[in-house]
């Protein structure tokens, strides 16, 4: 391998709500920018190239916004990339981010995703402005259905992650939902919307936006020197699959078995429930929580509800999942995925606040996207050598 | 290239891409990362790329990534990640049916929301504002434009998959209305629907797959100021820094196949890259004589590709271009061994 050593040194996110009337969509990227930057101890100028990752242009009615957003992401005379791989380019936004520094093309990236759900309608974007549209909810109901049936898992499961993303959130200032003393009861009580899935058990539309500077071995051991611990990324993998075929598992995708497979070994883990701390992983719908918990390999097969209901995924669980309230509590979707991958690197460098995790030493990210198509995780840690190899 | 396919992007991208392995020597198994350029506005879907996984066979799951840009930028991604060194062979892809949208409507929309869209300002009426620009600093003529319609066409007629070629006179084509002052027909890109597929292999797979392979020796891209009103427009500063970065200037470059979709944008980016008058410029015809928005890019990389592996040439350079009056630039250098 060729490959050289990434650190990340500075992550910034916006304050995430379901209107940012206050910003537009440059002032929200910037939002999260400066953020990144300040905690990198960073100028524009240190920056060497920008990755911009976002979902659909048609949510914002701006049709390759990299090359407007140029300007506010201090991207003049710099490379500007711009990715899109549905609901998880935030992370491979990183991810490129991270290859770009691994591969010694540039000595500091600056990624960001955004959305800014509130400039349009999704809803209608996603049936192509032609009319009704089933929406991400009503694609993925008979997926968690299918999980239900096959795994056994009683109904309070779902409800149970809802609960627990929520008060995660309200540790989180970033967060958009804040819902104070939510309980399984009001969950219930909720509409259902997508059966099984409840309106408190799916995620909000928000605006927001992530940003996170990676850097190399140099500015990882330069910032660690200076007291601010780096994440460093031990590995990453993307899958992608086709949507419809017979043989496909929508509920189990082999894409995410094979993209945890890949990151797993990459970074030289083999038991991921004892060596991984923590996990952020994207779920939108609380379902997804024990359905990634298997699919990624943390646990056995039909046996991830399992660990929900015994409260190991809870933060102070023995394995604690979603600490900053997930998706289901903010989700600006281009940013979505970047949220997860940002989250992962704040607690192994020990900066989550009220939402860290003790000892967090290597964390897990996960984003997914289309109909459970698209993956991309990444692997971070708060020493290049974690496990003693 | 045609004005318009009845071929769905899946489709066109299904041919290409199986071309491109066959050439290879390979299946589409032997592709350890693919990686794909397009556009959601083009395709008036959003989420588009995601049927054209079908066209890659991404069974069993493939690492694949995906740019909403020029397939040349899909390359860019997949050449580095071949330079992490733990994979052998990538596909880069671009694919775009522009035929189905009016570019009046579409084009506003990928531009400033605050102070050009709402103007309506397009790539048409912009580039006419650029032409103006060289024209008025006596840079350029309108008889210099077009002669180099005349020159991509006449050059395109040996280029089978070019969609607007022949002889013309300049007399003739002066004659023409503009339809956007000082532009007239011939110096604008025709609507093309098309795709284009690459595959790039590390140095000694790419020697165990072919012969004389072509090698990527420079790569770079950059992007400047999104405003036109707030650049010089005489000339592209992230034109010359991607041609610099790619190292145009460590030895000659005997072709050039630039993504100039407008007239006088080949003279304005051959200065901007530092080009001597020995450089064939767009022997294939160029954007003008084929535009499959989102390969158009690719096309080029291929061209000058083809300049290589069949006529002998040993350096050539290709260029993408994104955004109003050349906003974003890549510049991808080649050798043969």
């Amino acid at each position: 391998m060729s490959t050289r050593p990434v650190a990340i040194v500075g992550i910034g996110q916006t304050n995430h709500k379901s209107k940012r009337w206050d910003v537009s969509l440059g002032g929200l990227v910037r939002e999260a920018a400066f953020r990144a930057l300040e905690d990198a101890e960073m100028e524009w100028s240190d920056i060497d190239a920008v990755v911009l990752g976002k979902a659909p242009d048609l949510f914002e009615g701006i049709m390759k916004p990299e090359l407007y957003l140029s300007d506010a992401l201090g991207a003049t005379g710099k490379p500007m990339f711009r990715v899109h791989t549905a609901g998880s380019v935030g992370g491979t936004t990183g991810i490129v981010a991270s290859h770009l520094v691994a591969a010694g093309r540039h000595k500091r990236v600056l990624a960001v995703g955004y959305q800014k759900q509130s400039e349009g309608n999704a809803q209608f974007a996603l049936g192509s402005g032609q009319g009704a549209s089933m929406g991400a909810g009503g694609a993925f109901a008979p997926y968690m259905r299918g999980y239900i049936h096959r795994s056994g898992a009683p109904e309070d499961i779902g409800p149970m992650v809802a609960v627990k993303d929520r008060q995660n959130a309200l540790k989180n200032p970033y967060a958009h939902l804040k819902i104070e003393n939510i309980s399984i009861e009001q969950v219930k009580a909720s509409p259902m919307m997508w059966d099984p899935i409840r309106y408190l058990e799916s995620c909000p539309s928000s605006d927001g936006a992530c940003a996170v500077v990676l850097t190399d071995e140099e500015g990882g051991k330069a910032a660690a020197a200076a007291g601010r611990t780096p994440a460093w990324v031990l590995a990453t993998a993307v899958r992608s699959e086709p949507f419809q075929f017979p043989g496909r598992d929508p509920v189990r995708p082999a894409g995410a078995v094979d993209c945890a497979t890949d990151v797993y070994r990459q970074a030289g883990i083999t038991n991921p429930r004892e060596q991984l701390d923590c996990a952020e992983l994207y779920v939108p719908f609380s379902w997804y929580e024990p359905m990634w918990l298997e699919a990624h390999l943390i646990a056995e097969e039909g046996q991830g509800w399992k660990m929900v209901e015994a409260g190991d995924t809870a933060l102070t669980g023995s394995f604690p999942v979603n600490m900053s309230g997930g998706v289901l509590s903010s989700n600006p979707i281009g940013a979505s995925g970047l949220l997860r991958f940002a989250e992962a690197a704040l607690q192994v460098r020990g900066m989550a606040g009220e939402h860290q995790v003790e000892e967090a030493n290597v964390a897990v990210a996960q984003a997914y996207g289309a109909a459970a198509q698209y993956y991309a995780m990444w692997v971070v840690a708060n020493s290049l050598d974690p496990f003693g190899s | 290239m045609e004005r318009h396919t009845a071929k769905s992007e899946t489709q066109m991208l299904l041919e290409v891409v199986s071309g491109a392995v066959d050439d290879a020597g390979i299946t589409r198994a032997d592709v350890d990362f693919t990686c794909a350029g397009s556009c959601d506005y083009v395709a008036g879907v959003p989420f588009s790329f995601v049927q054209n996984t079908d066209a890659i066979g991404a069974w069993p799951p493939k690492s694949d990534s995906h740019v909403e840009m020029d397939g040349a930028w899909a390359l860019y991604e997949s050449w580095v990640r071949l330079l992490l060194g733990d994979m052998d062979i990538a596909l880069a892809m671009g694919s775009g049916r522009s035929s189905t949208s009016d570019p009046a409507i579409l084009y506003p929309m990928e531009m400033d929301p605050f102070y050009l869209a709402p103007l309506g300002a397009d790539h048409a009426n912009l580039s006419a504002m650029q032409a103006r620009t060289l024209i008025d600093s006596g840079m350029l003529t309108e008889r210099q434009m077009a002669e180099i319609a005349v020159r991509t066409r006449r050059d395109a007629k040996s280029n089978p998959l070019a969609q607007v070629s022949g002889d013309f006179d300049v007399e003739e084509l002066l004659a023409a209305d503009y339809v956007n002052a000082p532009l007239r027909l011939h110096d604008m890109p025709p609507i093309t629907d098309g795709a284009c597929a690459v595959v790039i292999a590390r140095a000694d797979k790419a020697r165990e797959l072919c012969e004389n392979p072509v090698w990527i020796t420079g790569f770079a891209h950059y992007t400047e100021l999104h405003n036109p009103g707030m650049r010089d427009l005489r000339s592209s500063t992230a034109a010359t820094l991607a041609a610099k970065a790619a190292g145009v200037d460590e030895a000659p470059i005997e072709v050039a196949e630039l993504q100039a979709s407008f007239t006088h944008e080949e003279p304005l980016l051959v200065e901007a890259m530092g080009l001597g008058p020995e450089v064939s410029v767009n022997p294939s015809g160029g954007p003008l004589a084929a535009n499959p928005i989102m390969a158009t890019g690719l096309v080029r990389v291929v061209e000058a590709a083809r300049q290589i592996r069949v006529h002998g040439r040993h350096r050539t350079l290709a260029h993408s271009s994104s955004g109003p009056c050349l906003q974003q630039n890549l510049v991808c250098i080649m050798e043969g061994d």
